[in-house]
């Protein structure tokens, strides 16, 4: 047991260093900077940041967008990740083409969703050919904020479902087939054997594919700049609209610490609620 | 009934498959359809005028080739870097008991729950000091950073679904720990850490907030197509992020084998 | 298997001395760290064909304008600098100040003047200082634009040329009423440049001041009037950061944008758009002038060869060549060619027909705000989400943001500039 500490120890060290050096003093730095302003310690920046006139609103939109972006993703994902395992020929080229969105850069993902969604785009082209529409219409203003948010939530789903996917799929590949055999022996229909064998024997994949996507979730946001524009501020959009255009680095860095407190406080609620329960393989 | 649901199913993975290619597709006959294609009512979901114009402008454009060397050498560094110190971690968290474990992983977390854009002054300034500023190596450190949770994360959760029984089974047949766990669990973690790569790869390549802040004149392609097509007119900015998409879709495809068990006990 | 690893991993290996090695070779060139001329196609003409006459090597590096100062800031650091000139809007470069990273140029301004820079733009130039703290190098202004379809739905007796506010408002609403459709748009996106348009058009045009007129009487009759015209405004224009895009491609007929930000459209359809200068309000035709200026790093790596830079980039060859290929006017005196490109000549029609109305009046860009000038912007974009987006009664969401402006003012000790009044101490909002 003692032997073990130290391995552990040792093997995770590295890393401890690596991130103490890159990270963690500029962290420390900002994070003293949110609770900093005209050179008093205090909660002078974060008063500036909930007097911000678009600060309910984000995190409002952030909060909302996570709940429900991340739910439909993981389910899509395992969905897909079920389909593959019972795909009988073409496995790599699906597998493939499903992790495609994976090496799509943020940017450029708002640009394809921004061209389909936009007034005179393929969006609409379809609509008016199928006579729903008789002209271009709007979808993202502020004036349509169901649609706007619909929107945004198609392109989430399309850009970061990959991620969820891959890592589901290199966690399916441990469950060995025989287990599900054993279950359909004894008369479980399909769903129970979803349900009963192998969402259990995945729960440290779902953890891991879970905390990772919240985490981007709260990080990404060139897509839902590109789509949302002024009319759909998040977090994240405020942290840089203080430091850019405001140039106030304090209130960023007090938006960046909300940030972190929400991501955290959403890990730890996935590593209580997931943990693995006795009697489970772990 | 049987046929049926096989239908069904083919369906089904066949839509899915057209969800993720279109918007994909749309982006390159965007590109290569010139300033028209871009601005048509009702568009067109056939290419028309294809040109090559755009793109070879892209490729006219100075130090492109050595900002492309400079992606790749960037993004080779971060999958060296982050399977060197996620995939030993990952194997602690997942087979080792000891005390902080939950602290390690909210730890690791951190370089992703807080806006690494929002640290760019005070890691700009300390890379300067350090001579990290405006290399290679410099980026490669902070997307190494950006993508440890992933390479930690998900190691971890590959060798907790390894049994046990297999590495003490190597044990009992005279193998050392490291002998057992290069032998045995290192083949059966590949799909996983292929998967590590992949994504450290991909992220390296497609991140352009670090890569922008800390380069001048060395700038990868990302931070320096951005710079230069932020305010160029939709059809070039379309193309080039076509271009962008292009080498990490390839890339992927190169080492989707791997994101395949090929061994022993894994599904067939 | 085993050994295909073993190879792919020594070589990923090899690459990382290679990656060291790298950033130590290269001779050195002036770095020349640039917010403007980021498009492709200008960033290319600037390399080629602007820099081609100077002697010396340049290595002109497109960056964000939101990254200007941590990157200057982190060179400075190095050990050894590579930048030596910054080329940015005036607002840009005003944060470079307090952080001490612009060397004063005071030895290159007889030049300027003798080029014959204007004596104002000089005094902008010195950011509150003492000292000239850049040299001015290019100028835009913000202009209209519109697609010839929506020509006849000009107001009758309206000229182009000479357009109010009023019919502006009343050419959308008819527009509005032939089509159905909004027309008219704004660049109220996140990264548009709609605060310029409330500082240096529409607050100056209705109040003949910015921010001692921020909550008179006169301003709350604008926003009235702003809020009615925003009834033919496309929604969209709160996601446009660059007009030129929905004049492309048709969802927009008039725009208010800056110059370079329209001209896209003006050179792709010459024959399809108009450009016409911002209308007049009952103060007078409000515009704003853009200054693009240089300045030299206090930490420079060859300040010599960046003076020497100055100086070419603003001779009058240079200057011109620069207006042929990026649209940018020049500073110094020089006769304009009557063989422009389509697009610029537009442009410059417009413009001139602007700067020579007979109501035509100057709105300083802000003076003495230092950083917080983008702050002060985002004043206006509050105001503006409050009355026009949000319905708040104009009184109260004025009150509120008087304060934040107030604030704004106290904190950067600015007196008040053109068109304002001239102030003993620090700018007052009555």
């Amino acid at each position: 047991m003692r032997r073990d500490r130290l391995l552990a120890y040792a093997l995770i060290a590295p890393s401890i260093l690596f991130l103490a050096v890159i990270f963690l003093i500029p962290l420390g730095q900002t994070i003293a900077l949110a609770f900093t302003r005209h050179g008093t310690f205090g909660l002078a920046n974060f008063a500036r940041m909930a007097g911000d006139l678009n600060f309910r609103n984000a995190v409002a939109n952030t909060l909302g967008l996570v709940i429900v972006v991340v739910p439909l993703q993981l389910a899509l994902a395992l969905g897909m990740s079920m389909m593959l395992r019972h795909l009988k020929r073409g496995r790599e080229l699906i597998l493939w083409i499903w992790s495609i969105p994976l090496g799509v850069s943020d940017l450029a993902a708002g640009l394809v969703w921004l061209g389909i969604l936009t007034e005179k785009g393929y969006l609409n082209t379809i609509l008016y050919h199928l006579g729903v529409i008789h002209g271009p219409v709007s979808w993202l203003t502020y004036e349509t904020p169901l649609a706007l948010f619909i929107g945004i939530l198609v392109a989430e789903i399309w850009r970061a479902t990959a991620i969820i996917f891959v890592v589901l799929v290199a966690g399916t590949q441990l469950i060995p087939a025989e287990f599900e055999e054993a279950a359909s022996v004894f008369g479980a229909t399909a769903w129970q054997r979803f349900r009963r064998v192998t969402v259990p024997l995945l729960r440290p994949s779902i953890q891991t594919a879970l905390i990772l996507r919240t985490v981007l979730a709260f990080e990404a946001f060139a897509v839902v700049l590109a789509i949302g524009g002024q009319n759909f501020p998040v977090l994240l959009s405020q942290a840089y609209l203080w430091q850019d255009t405001n140039q106030d680095y304090g209130v960023a860095a007090a938006y960046a610490v909300l940030i972190m407190l929400i991501t955290l406080a959403a890990t730890l609620f996935y590593l209580v609620a997931l943990r693995p329960r006795a009697g489970e393989v772990a | 009934m049987r046929r049926l649901r096989g239908s069904a199913f083919a369906a089904g993975v066949a839509m899915l498959a057209a969800w993720t290619l279109l918007p994909i597709y749309l982006v390159a006959i965007g590109g290569f359809g010139g300033p028209d294609a871009v601005y048509r009512w009702p568009k067109s979901f056939w290419p028309e005028n294809l040109s090559l114009d755009t793109f070879r402008r892209f490729v006219a454009i100075g130090g492109i080739w050595q900002a492309t060397e400079q992606s790749v050498k960037v993004a080779l560094i971060t999958v060296v870097l982050s399977l060197a110190l996620g995939v030993p971690a990952g194997y602690a968290l997942a087979r080792l008991r000891f005390r902080g474990a939950t602290t390690y992983r909210l730890v690791i977390l951190l370089t992703r729950a807080f806006p690494v854009g929002i640290l760019a002054l005070p890691l700009a300034v300390s890379f300067a000091r350090f001579g990290l500023y405006d290399t290679a190596l410099g980026v490669a450190l902070v997307h190494t950073a950006l993508a440890l949770p992933f390479a930690v994360l998900v190691t971890a959760s590959l060798f907790v679904g390894i049994p046990r029984e297999l590495e003490e089974a190597a044990w009992v047949f005279g193998c050392t720990g490291p002998g057992a766990f290069r032998r045995i669990i290192l083949p059966l973690a590949l799909p996983g850490i292929a998967a590590t790569a992949v994504f450290s790869f991909v992220l390296s390549w497609n991140e352009v907030f670090a890569a922008a802040v800390l380069t001048l004149r060395h700038r990868t392609l990302t931070a320096f197509l951005l710079t230069v097509l932020s305010e160029s007119p939709l059809h070039i900015q379309l193309a080039g992020g076509f271009m962008l998409i292009v080498p990490s879709v390839l890339f992927i495809f190169l080492v989707r084998r791997y994101l395949f068990a090929m061994w022993g006990i894994a599904s067939r | 298997m085993k050994e295909r690893f073993a190879i792919v991993g020594s070589a990923l290996l090899l690459a990382l001395p290679l990656a060291f090695g790298a950033a130590r070779a290269k001779a050195q060139s002036i770095g020349f760290l640039s917010t403007q001329l980021r498009p492709v196609v200008e960033t290319t003409r600037m390399r080629t064909a602007i820099l081609k006459d100077f002697p010396q090597k340049v290595a002109f590096i497109p960056t964000f304008p939101e990254q200007l100062l941590i990157q200057a800031t982190a060179d400075s650091k190095r050990a050894k600098p590579t930048l030596s000139l910054f080329g940015a809007l005036h607002g840009e470069l005003e944060p470079l100040v307090p952080a001490g990273l612009l060397a004063p140029v005071d030895a290159l301004a007889p030049m300027a003047k003798a080029r014959g820079v204007p004596a104002g733009l000089m005094a902008l130039a010195r950011l509150g200082t003492m000292h000239e703290m850049y040299i001015p190098w290019m100028q835009a202004t913000y202009i209209m634009a519109a697609n010839r379809k929506a020509l006849p739905y000009l107001p009758k007796g309206a000229d182009l040329d000479h357009l109010s506010y009023q019919q502006l408002a009343q050419w959308a609403a008819n527009i509005t009423k032939a089509t159905g459709r909004r027309m008219l748009g704004f660049p109220a996106g996140p990264k548009g440049l709609m605060p310029r348009f409330f500082e240096g058009y529409l607050y100056p045009s209705y109040t003949g001041g910015v921010v001692t007129t921020f909550k008179s009487p006169a301003a709350e009759k604008m926003w009235a009037f702003f809020k009615g015209m925003w009834k033919y405004v496309n929604p969209n224009s709160t996601n446009y950061n660059f007009m030129q895009e929905p004049l492309l491609s048709g969802d927009v007929w008039i725009a208010f944008d800056h110059e370079s930000r329209l001209l896209d459209a003006l050179r792709q359809k010459p024959t399809d758009f108009v450009a016409f200068p911002a209308p007049a309000g009952p103060e007078g035709r409000f515009y704003m002038p853009v200054i693009v200026g240089l300045g030299i790093a206090s930490h420079a790596a060859d300040a010599a060869g960046a003076a020497a830079l100055v100086k070419y980039l603003l001779e009058p060859k240079t200057q011109l060549l620069t207006l042929e290929e990026t649209g940018f006017f020049p500073v110094v005196r020089v006769a304009m060619p009557s063989n422009l490109e389509t697009g610029v000549r537009l442009e410059a029609a417009a413009i001139q027909a602007m700067q020579s109305a007979p109501d035509a009046k100057q709105a300083l860009l802000p003076v003495g705000l230092g950083k917080h000038d983008g702050e002060f912007g985002q004043i206006y974009m509050n105001t503006f989400q409050r009355i026009v987006l949000r319905g708040q009664t104009i009184g109260s969401a004025l009150a509120i943001e008087a304060k934040d402006l107030q604030r704004i003012m106290d904190a950067a000790g600015a007196p008040c500039w053109s068109p304002d009044q001239p102030s003993q101490g620090v700018c007052q909002v009555r």
